[in-house]
């Protein structure tokens, strides 16, 4: 399967992992492991009473690099502020940018999260925005500078899928740069169907985290992932309102 | 003694503090990577830690990566 490409480096993998949710660093890696991922997000917080742990370090022994977010970040101003935060902290200038308009849906603010992404990609960031399904928005984001776009399927965390094809197959269409279903994913169909309608690739946490089996989960999303891209590439038959005989009509011996 | 607040909390360090100073009273290992301080909003690069003075109404905040995302 050709690798993904953003901005100047490749992945054999075409699933990106969130860290959030998992009970502990053990489960996490264990499950990162089995999804085959090469790259995995962190969120940037106040250093608790425990001081920092070792997650980098164990990402990083899972053979994945590093993308932290500015999840949590409602305006502009913080997001960009925390990315350059955890580009010191991270040494790196890549970003999943996440600037959200409210708590309840966690669906992220344009206005904002445009004005974010310019800023960033000014300052020689790679941006990977977390944006809504708005084939628009997608295009306004891509003109900035963003080295792919990231839309929802449906709100954080919510395992509702894909709310809108509709509008998924809009911005596959036009992107120009890799198209990264983000949020929304529930189970393992859900990942097949987004790499079935053209995504390039898929990134979730909550449905493997927060999975009765994170490991087992982890693998059913590296292998939904890889299905989907394979039946993109190899062309599925159209849809059609009546049957078409896969066995000869002609030479059907008469029985009667 | 410069009376910053740290993290969200009220703190006082002792006279000529620097942002390094911060640093180890948030209880972050000023030594591992995955660490960053902003005062008063803006990034201290880790190699100016030791030479940016802390001031009385300094906001300083330490974060480090969490899982997350």
């Amino acid at each position: 399967m050709p690798a993904l490409r953003i901005a100047d480096r490749t992945f054999d993998s075409r699933l990106v992992i969130g860290t959030g949710g998992f009970r502990n660093h053990e489960v996490m890696a264990e499950a990162v492991e089995a999804s085959g991922a090469e790259m995995a997000t962190v969120a940037m917080r106040r250093v608790g009473p425990s001081g920092p742990g070792s997650l980098v370090e164990v990402l990083e022994g899972c053979g994945c690099s590093i993308l932290p977010n500015t999840a949590g970040c409602f305006t502009a101003r913080d997001a960009v502020s925390t990315a350059r935060l955890a580009r010191e902290a991270l040494e790196t200038d890549w970003v999943k940018l996440e600037v959200i308009g409210d708590d309840k849906t966690l669906l992220p603010d344009a206005v904002e999260l445009l004005d974010a992404a310019e800023t960033l990609v000014a300052d020689g960031f790679t941006v990977l925005p977390y944006t809504n399904d708005d084939p628009v928005l997608a295009r306004r984001l891509e003109d900035v500078g963003c080295a792919a776009v990231m839309p929802l399927g449906s709100p954080i965390g919510s395992g509702m899928g894909i709310a809108n094809p509709y509008n998924l197959r809009l911005i596959v269409e036009a992107a120009r740069v890799p198209v990264i279903l983000d949020a929304g994913i529930g189970t393992a169909s859900d990942a097949a169907l987004a790499m079935e309608a053209g995504c390039d690739g898929v990134l979730l946490a909550s449905a493997i985290s927060r999975a009765k089996d994170p490991p087992a989960m982890a693998r059913a999303m590296r292998l939904a992932v890889e299905a989907g891209r394979l039946a993109r590439e190899a062309g599925r038959i159209p849809r059609r309102h009546y049957a078409e005989a896969s066995s000869p009509v002609e030479g059907v011996a008469e029985l009667t | 003694m410069p009376r910053i607040v740290l993290n969200g909390e009220r703190t006082t360090l002792p006279e000529g503090a620097t942002a390094a100073d911060a640093v180890r009273a948030s209880g972050a290992d000023g030594e591992a990577r995955g660490v960053a301080v902003a005062l008063d909003g803006e990034v201290v690069p880790r190699g100016e830690w030791r030479s940016t003075p802390l001031t009385d109404g300094g906001v300083v905040e330490v974060l480090t990566a969490v899982q997350g995302g």
